[in-house]
């Protein structure tokens, strides 16, 4: 096989373990349950697809290039959906760091965390705490 | 050929302690689903990587079962952690979570 192709299936490969790596370390870095989510499909769907081409073009067979496009495709269909699953029920529990979203459409009030309710995840405290505990001291 | 074999691998295998220790620290189990998920997209295009570089196309079965394993771990424990939701108020909004122990002991 030429160079050429050799050259960019190299620059593929390379590009796809670079998301990886970014991924890895945005995981590591970012705050809250969402933003992680953000970093850690970066490789779910270009790293894969970069990888699967620069696969394909080393290795030269139909039929291996085939199953790496199906593989491509199971990425490209299941990645939405788990991301949605998981990030719906981040939110549902909470996991959200709400001093940092800047808009957030679904608010309004039933997924506030004024009070201490003994349920909240660590990483997403009361909006409130002093106004809960008061509230809390005068009996619900 | 080798240098590329060293460089791809040292980016993917950084990639994946990374994950991993997120992995370890946490903090909520969504967390944790997360890191499964891009772990096992990581160790996919890890296999990918070694097939075209070796020009060995014996992983890439392997790769269509990994991918698809990923999809069905992330989306049960996603409905697991969604099912203890309990109260759902029937516009889909749900209610909270169940009141905690020691909350319930604190109010007797």
């Amino acid at each position: 096989m030429s160079t050429l192709a050799d050259v960019v299936a190299l620059t593929c490969l390379v590009a796809g373990a670079l998301l990886c790596l970014t991924a890895g370390v945005g995981l590591l870095r970012f705050p809250d349950v969402l933003a992680r989510m953000h970093a850690g499909t970066k490789p779910q769907v270009l790293g894969v697809l970069l990888v699967m081409v620069g696969a394909a073009i080393r290795l030269e067979s139909t039929s291996t290039t085939w199953m790496l496009s199906l593989v491509a495709a199971f990425q490209l269909m299941t990645a939405p959906v788990s991301a949605h699953l998981v990030s719906r029920v981040a939110y549902r529990r909470r996991h959200v760091r709400r001093d940092l979203l800047l808009v957030d459409e679904l608010r309004d009030g039933s997924h506030e965390d004024r009070f201490y309710r003994g349920d909240e995840p660590a990483d997403a405290p009361p909006e409130e705490p002093d106004v809960a505990a008061a509230e809390w001291r005068e009996g619900r | 050929m080798t240098v590329a074999y060293w460089l791809i691998f040292a980016l993917i295998g950084t990639g994946a302690v990374c994950t991993l220790a997120r992995l370890a620290l946490g903090p909520s189990l969504l967390d944790r689903v997360v890191a499964t998920d891009t772990l096992l997209v990581i160790i996919s295009a890890g296999l990918a990587v070694h097939a075209g570089l070796t020009r060995d196309p014996t992983d890439v079965r392997v790769l269509v079962v990994v991918s698809l394993l990923a999809f069905v771990g992330s989306v049960s424990v996603a409905r697991y952690v969604g099912g203890m939701l309990l109260r759902s108020s029937g516009d889909g909004q749900d209610a909270g979570l169940p009141e905690a122990t020691e909350v319930r002991e604190a109010r007797r």
